[in-house]
């Protein structure tokens, strides 16, 4: 069990959770994620690690509350404890010393963005980020996402921030006016998908994190594969992260509705798979 | 006494109910019949059927407890040796076993060996399983890394001995495929978990939620005051087929497809939250064990029409006989010297059409073995709206991978020696599915019980 010690709205339908997982906090680096289960019923679902304390033996997750399994996962609250938490799972980013990279996290995206550019940032990096999300009560961590960036640029569908418009207008002005060496993206498939036909003319690499649907998350099962380049790869043990470039988007978005129905079933049934207690 | 040729018939729940539930199929011997089919045994004064089973089971001295009426001191015997009857009773293929071996079958039919075990596991549980004696601790700790068959019977076996054994394991429970790929309606979780039960009473520790070269690797362990590991990682990576149109939504992995079901109890959906999703018209490909307990799962699932397609005839299937018959019974159908080439999906990408080639049997090459040969221009289309890929599984290389120094095979399964499990590092050990490739419950068990034996052996110092 793992126990829940703190629990904060960041924004309309965003959460934070500190929880208490010594071991993974100790191995955790940027680029990871864990896989909950949390009670007997439910559904194991990965989420990534946004942030981590090897001192407190604490990992930080942040979600959106989307369907059955987030919304019942944002009723719980602080001292309430988690049935199963695994990890850390998937590879770590690549961190090297590249000179100018930029970071993109597009909505809840921000959360996983964030380890990975304060990484870039200690290994000597100049780092641009770019946060975007449809509108201002989305975006969070600001002040986070400034402290590890060179540069802070926002940009928000309705422009009640930042820039009216998308990350991807921000990022193509960028690209035009100076040297960069490399370009994370998370955020939904589309952003990324977008982020990747933005840098494509400038060939610069791009580095983007695939959520595909998983069960095990130890590359057992197969649900999670994705096609990059001409070879199926499993996104839990061969990624999350992979090259934008390469990466078949259409596909992934196509896997990712897999159960469509069934989520709506679920949703119409309650809040949760009921069983869970917790109304 | 004029001896019976045949066995006793064991009682199976009928075709036509069964495909609608999960229950389980077979439902055991009644006393009468474990006492009427013990009665058939010889008790040979040199065992064959000894010399079949992977543990060593004293074979007719537990079928002469039955005979006498003493199933305690039956399941005493039995333990002494198999730390999971419960579930080899239901799931070794003892036909190639000791019933192989066994005299009986020389003339008639062997002893039910398999049945009668079963018998007594499942008459001891219903009873309370008695707790295992205590034994004197040995102040040294073993990790066993995976708990399958094989890391439960070495941790039994270990803990036995009086070592401190932690088991850590990457899913949320314990027990390896016979949790996640086993169905229900073969192997009752619950019985899984009670044996389990057992062997934590023995003092073994199981950690889940572990990811041994994740969490922690081999070398944190062997820091962290273990004086041996045993790797009993299994073959849990799924093979596909890499043909075109593999990743549309609808074809599984039959690790996937099983696993939804079984460990995570999609055929209890909504009240379990995982999802599966069966179409009308399933096809399940290869003729495994795997392939019939996907094809039976399909058909309980809803589908209506269920369907083997494999590449060689019924003869080579290599399935358990018993399981193909209850796949027949059951109206799983068989598309023999077939195999897909392609599958063609619908606009949101759910799969649709299979493109099916058909094959022919060479003659025997030196092995033996009927090569199929595809036919050219034979190609057919098949509706589908499911698809199960069950053509084997290859070693998770996440424990090799972090582990400097452990050497390999070509295919990626740990070298480690037959007998002891011994791998290219001293204090560590390897057995099951992870060293052999994808085998048997009782293999793995068996490779868990020399390692044992072996670990015994360096951790006193004996050898090296
Ligand atoms: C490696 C990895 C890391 C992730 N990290 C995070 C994270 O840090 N924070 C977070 O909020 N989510 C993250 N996700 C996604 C998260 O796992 C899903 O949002 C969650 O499983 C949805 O479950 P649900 O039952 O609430 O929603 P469902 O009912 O399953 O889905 C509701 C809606 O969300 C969509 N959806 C389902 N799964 C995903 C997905 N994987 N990505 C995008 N949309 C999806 C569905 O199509 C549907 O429209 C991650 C996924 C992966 C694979
Ligand atoms: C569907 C199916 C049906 C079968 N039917 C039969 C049958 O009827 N009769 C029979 O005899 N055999 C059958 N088999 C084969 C049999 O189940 C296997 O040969 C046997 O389970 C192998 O045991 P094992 O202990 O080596 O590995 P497994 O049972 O595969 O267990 C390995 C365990 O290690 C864990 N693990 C893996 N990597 C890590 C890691 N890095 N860290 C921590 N833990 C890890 C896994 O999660 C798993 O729990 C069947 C197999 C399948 C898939
Ligand atoms: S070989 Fe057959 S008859 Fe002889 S002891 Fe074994 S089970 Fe009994
Ligand atoms: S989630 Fe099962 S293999 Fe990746």
């Amino acid at each position: 069990m793992y126990e829940i010690l703190k629990n904060e709205v960041l924004g309309s339908n965003i959460y934070l959770f500190e929880v208490k997982a010594a071991r993974i906090a100790a191995k955790a680096e940027a680029g990871q994620f864990v896989i909950i289960r949390l009670h007997e019923t439910a559904e194991r679902i990965p989420l990534t690690i946004a942030d981590y304390s090897r001192e407190k033996g604490t990992i930080t997750i942040i979600f959106q509350a989307v369907g059955a399994s987030t919304r019942e996962l944002a009723e719980y609250k602080a001292g309430q404890k988690i049935l199963d938490l695994v990890g850390p799972l998937g590879v770590p980013s690549e961190i090297e010393k590249y000179g100018t990279v930029v970071c993109i996290g597009g909505g809840v995206g921000i959360a996983p963005i964030y380890p990975i550019a304060r990484a870039l940032k200690e290994a000597g990096n100049k780092v641009i980020s770019i946060i975007g999300a449809r509108s201002r009560d989305l975006l969070f961590w600001k002040e986070k996402m400034a402290a590890v960036s060179d540069e802070l640029l926002i940009a928000t569908d309705d422009g009640s921030e930042g820039r009216k418009g998308f990350v991807t207008d921000v990022l193509k002005d960028l690209l035009e006016k100076e040297k960069i060496e490399r370009v994370w993206a998370i955020g939904p498939m589309v952003m990324m998908k977008a982020v990747a036909n933005t840098t494509r003319p400038f060939a610069v690499k791009t580095i983007v994190s695939l959520n595909p649907i998983m069960v095990d998350g130890t590359g057992m099962c197969g649900a999670c594969r994705v096609a990059v380049g001409k070879e199926t790869k499993f996104a839990c043990v061969d990624g999350p992260e992979f090259d934008g470039h390469e990466v078949d988007f259409d596909l992934a978005m196509k896997r990712l509705a897999i159960f469509k129905d069934e989520e709506q079933r679920i949703l119409a049934k309650g809040q949760c798979g009921g069983g869970c207690g917790c109304h | 006494m004029s001896l019976r040729k045949s066995r006793i018939e064991m009682p199976a729940q009928d075709p036509k109910e069964r495909v609608k539930n999960f229950k389980e199929v077979a439902l055991g011997y009644t006393s009468e019949m474990a006492r009427e089919e013990a009665s058939r045994c010889l008790n040979c004064k040199n065992p064959l059927c000894k010399k079949g089973c992977p543990v060593e089971v004293d074979i007719p001295e537990f079928i002469s407890a039955l005979k006498e009426d003493d199933p305690a001191r039956a399941a005493k015997i039995l333990k002494n040796k198999n730390n999971l009857p419960a579930i080899c009773g239901r799931v070794c293929p003892q036909e190639n076993q000791c019933e192989m071996h066994c005299i009986l079958g020389k003339k008639g039919e062997p002893v039910a060996i398999g049945r009668l075990e079963r018998f007594v596991a499942d008459w001891e549980r219903e009873q309370g399983i008695p707790d295992p004696e205590k034994v004197e601790t040995i102040n040294k700790k073993v990790a066993i890394i995976g708990s399958g068959p094989a890391g439960l019977t070495a941790a039994a076996d270990l803990a036995k001995f009086g070592y401190q054994v932690t088991i850590f394991e990457a899913l949320h429970v314990p027990g390896g495929v016979l949790m996640y790929g086993i169905p229900e309606f073969r192997l009752p979780k619950e019985v899984v978990q009670q044996e389990i039960n057992y062997i934590k009473k023995l003092g073994v520790d199981i950690q889940v939620n572990f990811v041994v070269g994740k969490t922690a690797t081999i070398a944190d362990l062997l820091e962290e005051g273990y004086d041996a590991v045993f790797i009993g990682t299994g073959a849990g990576l799924p093979n596909f087929m890499n043909i075109p149109g593999e990743n549309l939504s609808g074809i599984y992995s039959a690790n996937e497809f099983l696993t939804r079901t079984n460990l995570m109890k999609a055929y209890l959906f909504p009240q379990y939250a995982t999802p599966i999703k069966i179409g009308k018209k399933v096809a399940v490909i290869g003729a495994g064990n795997v392939a019939m307990d996907a094809a039976r799962t399909a058909l309980r699932l809803g589908a209506e029409e269920s369907y083997i397609v494999y590449r060689r005839s019924a003869e080579e299937m290599p399935a358990r006989h018993e399981e193909v018959e209850h796949a027949r019974e059951e109206g799983v159908q068989f598309l023999f010297l077939t195999s897909p080439v392609a599958y063609k999906g619908d606009e949101k990408g759910y799969v649709k059409v299979m493109t099916c080639q058909k094959f022919a049997l060479a003659e025997p090459d030196e092995s033996g073995r009927r090569k199929p040969v595809a036919i050219p221009g034979s190609e057919f289309d098949m509706e589908v709206d499911t698809v199960v890929v069950a053509i084997g599984q290859g070693p998770n290389p996440l424990v090799p991978r972090t582990t400097p120094g452990l050497i390999l095979t070509k295919k990626g399964n740990i070298q480690a020696d037959e007998e002891t499990g011994a791998t290219s590092l001293s204090n560590v050990f390897a057995g099951g599915d992870i060293v052999t490739g994808a085998a048997t419950v009782i293999l793995a068990m068996g490779a868990g019980k020399k390692a044992a034996r072996a670990i015994h052996r360096y951790l006193q110092g004996i050898e090296k």
